[in-house]
């Protein structure tokens, strides 16, 4: 990403995760400053981290944690862009239809995703749907508002130009509007990713049979905090690699914009 | 904003006709649902239901608490997390837009730390400090702190090179260079930061309550779950609504004021 306007030096940034992680074993092993009950040792969290890719913990390994957690991200994402989406594009290209849909949406849009996991607990319950339901509205919110207003960034001379030279509306959506809106669009859900992944691992805190805030969850109960520094961790891979695989589909999408 | 060619802009009328059709829609689709019988009261009430719970709420306290005590409650934790995310964060980045050092101490730390999300801190937090107050503010704190660093950093980075550079030929100390040249020009990116930081925070809270808390509204709303009573629910929804939409709307006329007075 980039963040100013020179390249940082890479090995002071390495020097400071080695002093850190030295500075983690004094205070842990060497001097016992932070007792085991407060924050682990690295070798208690090795342990940690070994025994649930290996045997397992909370009822599942490590990996199978991972990719439920995952599919429930991926399946509610993929459903609020897939609605989300299209509504916003609509909204950005009618008048009309902005004004019919807009109540709605200021009504709904002041509430954070993560209140609507009890209503989504009353519903259906501690299983799967209600997990889909919370990461379906979390990222529906951002998905609609950006794609809205990447149809409103289009430049006027490009439409003009479009309608001008006679485009059918089919061909008008496909050629003209979607690519137009198409970097607001992917802003929109990156947006959404981020905000699906907090609310997952919130919803699966406050009450799941797997996944990833399973783990956290039964950590804290077990009072583990070896394993609580494993899930976190966990949590904190698996966000970047979605982030990093949604970049290259953003890459791949819009191979115009090679800068 | 001039209209855009996509379509035109509707008239007075039409529009507001339009806008209450859709109010009409929202409530008539929602009602229609809760009146129809096809589902139970207790799962979706009628939005009359709602509202007569709302005002109840208000009057009679719902595990030991009124609404305004709860909100009250959860007002304090959500001031003390992201007043220290402000006054610990905006500071931070724009030291670290000054010196090149701290920026490459800190900056990958904080690139892996801003990928946990900050929920997950939740265990941490009630390890370390309980469910009382501490909890939940290192969870909003989380939350609201990086916005804030992230926001200083950039715009101590994108201050215009000759505004430093006279600076420093009339011979500013480090300090008076970053107080009296880099925090000013860097206010309107900090207060969009502090914004965004103050949405965050404040999602943050209802996340930590609904885990680690024994009051507030995130709470009310546990509670209201474990009574299987939608009502409570959905009006603990709609003041956590309320009150998200005060908070940014009294920052988005805090960042107008600011930039209107520097003329931009």
């Amino acid at each position: 990403m980039d963040r100013g306007r020179e390249r940082r030096p890479v090995w002071v940034g390495v020097a400071t995760l080695v002093v850190l992680a030295a500075a983690w074993y004094a205070l842990t092993t060497l001097t016992h400053a932070i007792g085991s009950g407060r924050f682990p040792s690295p070798a208690e969290a090795w342990e940690a981290l070994r025994q649930i890719t290996l045997t397992g913990y909370a009822d599942a390994r490590l990996l199978e944690h991972v990719l439920h957690s995952v599919k429930l991200v991926l399946l509610g994402f993929a459903a609020a862009t897939l609605i989300g989406v299209p509504l916003g594009l609509a909204m950005g290209a009618s008048r009309a239809f902005e004004a019919f849909v807009n109540p709605t949406f200021l009504l709904l849009r002041p509430i954070p995703p993560l209140a609507w996991i009890p209503l989504a607990i009353v519903w259906l319950g501690l299983g799967d749907a209600a997990k889909v339901l919370i990461i379906w509205f979390a990222a529906f919110v951002p998905a609609v508002i950006n794609s809205y207003s990447g149809v409103r960034a289009i430049e006027p001379y490009l439409v003009e130009a479009a309608r001008m030279l006679g485009a059918q509306r089919a061909m008008f959506v496909r050629e003209v509007l979607i690519p137009g809106a198409m970097p607001m669009i992917f802003t929109g859900l990156r947006l959404s990713l981020q905000a699906c992944w907090t609310t997952l691992v919130a919803g699966e805190l406050i009450g799941a049979i797997a996944g990833l805030g399973h783990v956290l969850y039964q950590a804290s109960l077990d009072i583990f905090p070896a394993m609580i520094v494993v899930g976190m961790a966990s949590v904190a891979v698996t966000a970047a690699v979605m982030t990093v695989g949604l970049g290259w589909i953003e890459r791949r999408a819009m191979p115009w914009r090679r800068a | 904003m001039s209209a855009t060619a996509t379509s035109r802009e509707l008239s007075l009328p039409r529009w507001l006709a339009l806008s209450i059709a859709g109010f009409v829609a929202f409530f008539g689709v929602w009602w229609a649902a809760a009146a129809s019988g096809f589902v139970a009261p207790q799962f979706l009430p009628t939005p009359l239901a709602v509202l007569e719970r709302f005002v109840a709420l208000t009057q009679a306290p719902f595990v030991g608490y009124t609404l305004q005590q709860h909100l009250a409650s959860s007002f304090g934790r959500f001031a003390l997390g992201f007043g220290l995310a402000v006054i610990i964060g905006v500071p931070l980045g724009l030291l670290m837009g000054w010196f090149r050092t701290l920026d490459a101490i800190v900056s990958p730390l904080f690139d892996a730390l801003r990928f946990v999300a900050p929920i997950a801190w939740v265990p941490f937090a009630a390890l370390w400090f309980g469910t009382g107050i501490g909890g939940p503010v290192l969870i909003i704190f989380s939350g609201a702190f990086p916005p804030c660093v992230i926001n200083a950093y950039r715009g101590a980075k994108y201050v215009e090179p000759r505004f430093i550079e006279a600076a420093q030929t009339l011979g500013a100390s480090h300090f008076r260079m970053i107080t009296e040249v880099l925090l000013p020009a860097s206010v309107p990116s900090i207060v969009a930061g502090v914004r965004i930081s103050a949405g965050l925070g404040w999602q943050s809270l209802v996340g930590a309550e609904l885990i680690v808390a024994s009051s507030g509204i995130g709470y009310l709303l546990v509670k209201g779950q474990a009574n299987i009573s939608t009502a409570i629910v959905m009006s603990g929804m709609i003041a956590i609504g309320i009150v998200g939409f005060a908070i940014d709307a009294l920052l988005r006329r805090l960042e107008q004021r600011i930039n209107r007075r520097r003329g931009l």
